[in-house]
């Protein structure tokens, strides 16, 4: 048996292997501590706010620097009619950030995108036209998620949710949940999304 | 089961020969197999109650929604795809180390804890279904995280499980002798299991956590799981066709430097919309576009092998669901990846039944095939090393129309979901810009609807070939008395280059 050449070897191969594996993965380490910096909630990057942006308006506009849409934080718009602090604001989003995991929401909607096919995609779902306006938006969104038999909303579809047992407290901690996630800047994902109007629009 | 002393011993028992003809690690691995199977019944059940509420929205409503048919779906799915993973290490490890299991007590034990383990959260998820809104809920109903939702006091009795499992087969390498293919499937688990690691923390902001939920599932099923049937395809292929162990191992060197060079960078295409930095549009789509060229690799590498040996292999079905393997990796997690991969598509078809198509095929084509090739590698042995090769009873008419009624019903469930998903992408992405109500205008339209009904009548196809695939699996070698066809030794090097 004749040696192969030099480039069809074993030996060469493995090494291949071991350098290119090794090589992309320090990059992806680099690039893992890079963007841990930047999606920090509140970091400087200003790609995921901090919690307390729920205290804010918050708008999707075309963004025609980056030709892609992107969340705007307008004016004090207060949740519920509160202004909370940066830690209550963080309680509250981590009270709806929990149940939404506890309720296995994943499992019929998405988040950013992912998930379940089943039911609509709630990164913007704060905005959703589907609420009315800014003044029913609130009250709407506790009926819906604490009683979603009741207020079903299927468009037609005969789809409804089912009633997760969400009390009055968690139905809040997953608004101001949705209200933050709606102020990610995502890359101008989803494309084309009008919000309902807002700020006497 | 004993093996009757003409028989030659080309295949797994040649190392380890065992009075009931199959060693220790072999026997685990049948138990393994079983449970895999019962997985795969419950993985199809499911998904047939989910496809049907896509139709039928009031069948079951509150009493097992959508949300939970489709976790156990996705859950047994991957549940079975790793029994099937490890059941083949166990059938392997000893006849590649050329010494018996260290730990075979130790094993045993490991099987039925973590069987019990996914019993109970099994039940738990049919049973209980949801919490409130704190993290008991997380740590013992469900984490509510897609793929990875066992409650936490599982993912520690994964981890210990997993290690116990490493140790048997790193120990019994170490015991043994070492080859290109043990040395590499073991780094190959050192990999996997630690990215376990990186889905099991709690963090109220979504970005971050959807960051390391990635590492998991991306990292296990487009890289180490891919490298893993790598290192099961190199053996499978040496012991059904007889190819040769330094043509195998190069190319498992080849594929796993093209795999990794290209998938772990390929990651980036999960973070395009999740609040990462934008450079990830432009490195997601570069490298994840280059994904699908190691699954070609495998394709060339696998029907060449199969071409070189005139496909004369000592195994049929198995040797046929190792090319499915080969094709159905190549055109669903390769092709169908690629088509949504790049960022300028992925913006109108993210979150589509696009995901749920590629799924499908991905999953079926790159893991489900190999698994069941190696279930028929084991049942071979089992029944004796006994005749698998053409010319079978009834002329192996079972093998060969679950083999086809699966592909065709996976193929069909695929191509009716893209079609969803293309209508999905224009009438609720392109044209009705992502609102709820363009969401379920796009829902109600014929082409979706038609889909719908199109992937409950191929999910019924792939239920038919499930369930021929049982029926071929215990009769299978039955009564044959004919020894299995022999085939070349795989460390023999050909007397003149060729």
């Amino acid at each position: 048996m004749t040696e192969p050449v030099w480039w069809a070897s074993e030996n060469f191969w493995r090494k291949t292997a071991i350098f290119v594996t090794a090589f992309m993965f320090v990059i992806l380490i680099f690039l893992t501590f890079h963007s841990m910096s930047v999606i920090l909630a509140g970091s400087e990057a200003e790609r995921v706010p901090a919690y307390s942006v729920i205290n804010h308006r918050i708008d999707y506009r075309f963004d025609n620097e980056r030709s892609m849409f992107r969340p705007v934080i307008g004016e004090e718009a207060p949740l519920f009619g509160t202004m909370y602090t940066e830690a209550e604001a963080r309680a509250l989003v981590d009270l709806g950030k929990l149940t939404v995991q506890a309720k296995n929401c994943m499992n019929c909607h998405t988040l950013y995108g992912n998930g379940a096919y089943y039911a609509p995609d709630l990164t913007k779902a704060w905005l959703d036209p589907g609420w009315g306006n800014e003044q029913s938006r609130e009250t709407l969104m506790l009926m819906f998620l604490t009683d979603p038999v009741a207020n079903a909303r299927t468009y037609g579809t005969g789809r409804r949710m089912p009633d997760l047992g969400v009390t009055d407290e968690e139905a809040r901690g997953v608004i101001a949940f949705l209200k933050w996630m709606s102020a990610v800047d995502t890359n101008g994902f989803p494309y084309g999304f009008t919000p309902l109007p807002q700020g006497g629009e | 089961m004993a093996i009757s002393a003409d028989i030659p011993l080309t295949g797994v028992d040649a190392a380890v020969p065992h009075e009931s003809g199959l060693s220790t690690g072999q026997k685990l691995a049948l138990k393994y197999f079983v449970a895999a199977m019962v997985l795969f019944a419950a993985q199809t059940v499911f998904g047939l109650l989910a496809g049907l509420q896509f139709i039928y929205p009031e069948f079951l409503f509150g009493v097992l929604d959508f949300n939970v048919n489709r976790m156990v779906h996705l859950n047994a799915m991957i549940v079975w795809m790793l029994y099937g993973f490890i059941g083949s290490i166990y059938w392997l490890v000893e006849d590649e180390a050329g010494t018996e299991l260290v730990g075979p007590k130790l094993a045993n034990i490991n099987f039925w804890v973590l069987t019990a383990a996914v019993t109970v959260v099994v039940i738990v998820y049919l049973v209980v279904q949801v919490g409130a809104g704190t993290h008991a809920s997380i740590w013992f109903i469900n984490e509510g995280r897609e793929y990875i939702e066992a409650p936490r006091w599982a993912d520690i009795g994964i981890v210990v499980c997993t290690g116990v499992f490493f140790y048997n087969i790193a120990a019994t390498f170490i015991k043994g002798r070492w080859s290109g293919i043990s040395g590499t499937l073991v780094l190959d688990l050192i990999a996997l299991a630690g990215l376990y690691l990186a889905g099991m923390f709690y963090t109220t902001n979504l970005s971050v956590d959807q960051y390391w939920w990635w590492w998991v599932v991306h990292l296990w099923v487009e890289a180490t799981w891919e490298v893993l049937v790598g290192c099961i395809m190199a053996w499978g292929l040496m012991k059904t066709l007889g190819a040769r162990r330094r043509i195998v191992t190069t190319w498992l060197y080849i594929e796993v430097a093209l795999m990794f060079g290209s998938g772990i960078l390929g990651l980036g295409h999960h973070y395009f919309w999740i609040g990462t930095p934008e450079y990830w549009l432009g490195l997601g789509g570069f490298f994840s576009a280059l994904e699908p060229i190691p699954l070609v690799a495998m394709v060339v590498h696998a029907v060449y092998d199969a071409g070189r040996h005139g496909f004369r292999s000592n195994n049929h079905p198995a040797l046929a669901w190792l090319i499915a393997h080969a094709f159905g990796n190549f055109l669903g997690a390769g092709v169908w990846g690629f088509m949504q991969t790049l960022p300028q598509i992925n913006l109108y078809t993210h979150g589509t039944q696009w995901a749920a198509s590629h799924g499908h095929l991905a999953f079926f084509g790159a893991y489900a095939t190999i698994n069941i090739a190696f279930i028929y590698i084991a049942l071979q042995h089992w029944r004796g090393n006994v005749w698998m090769s053409g010319g079978l009873p009834g002329g192996g008419w079972k093998w060969k129309w679950s083999l086809g009624l699966q592909c065709v019903g996976v193929m069909g469930m695929t191509v009716a979901m893209l079609i969803a998903g293309y209508e999905q992408a224009f009438v609720e992405r392109a044209v009705g810009g992502s609102t709820w109500s363009a969401f379920f205008d796009g829902q109600t339209r014929p082409w979706f609807l038609q889909a719908m009904q199109w992937r409950m009548v191929f999910g019924l196809v792939m239920t038919a070939g499930m369930a021929i695939l049982f029926w071929d699996l215990l009769t299978i070698g039955r009564g044959e008395t004919r020894p299995a066809k022999q085939v070349p030794d795989p460390e023999a090097e050909p007397a003149a280059a060729g």
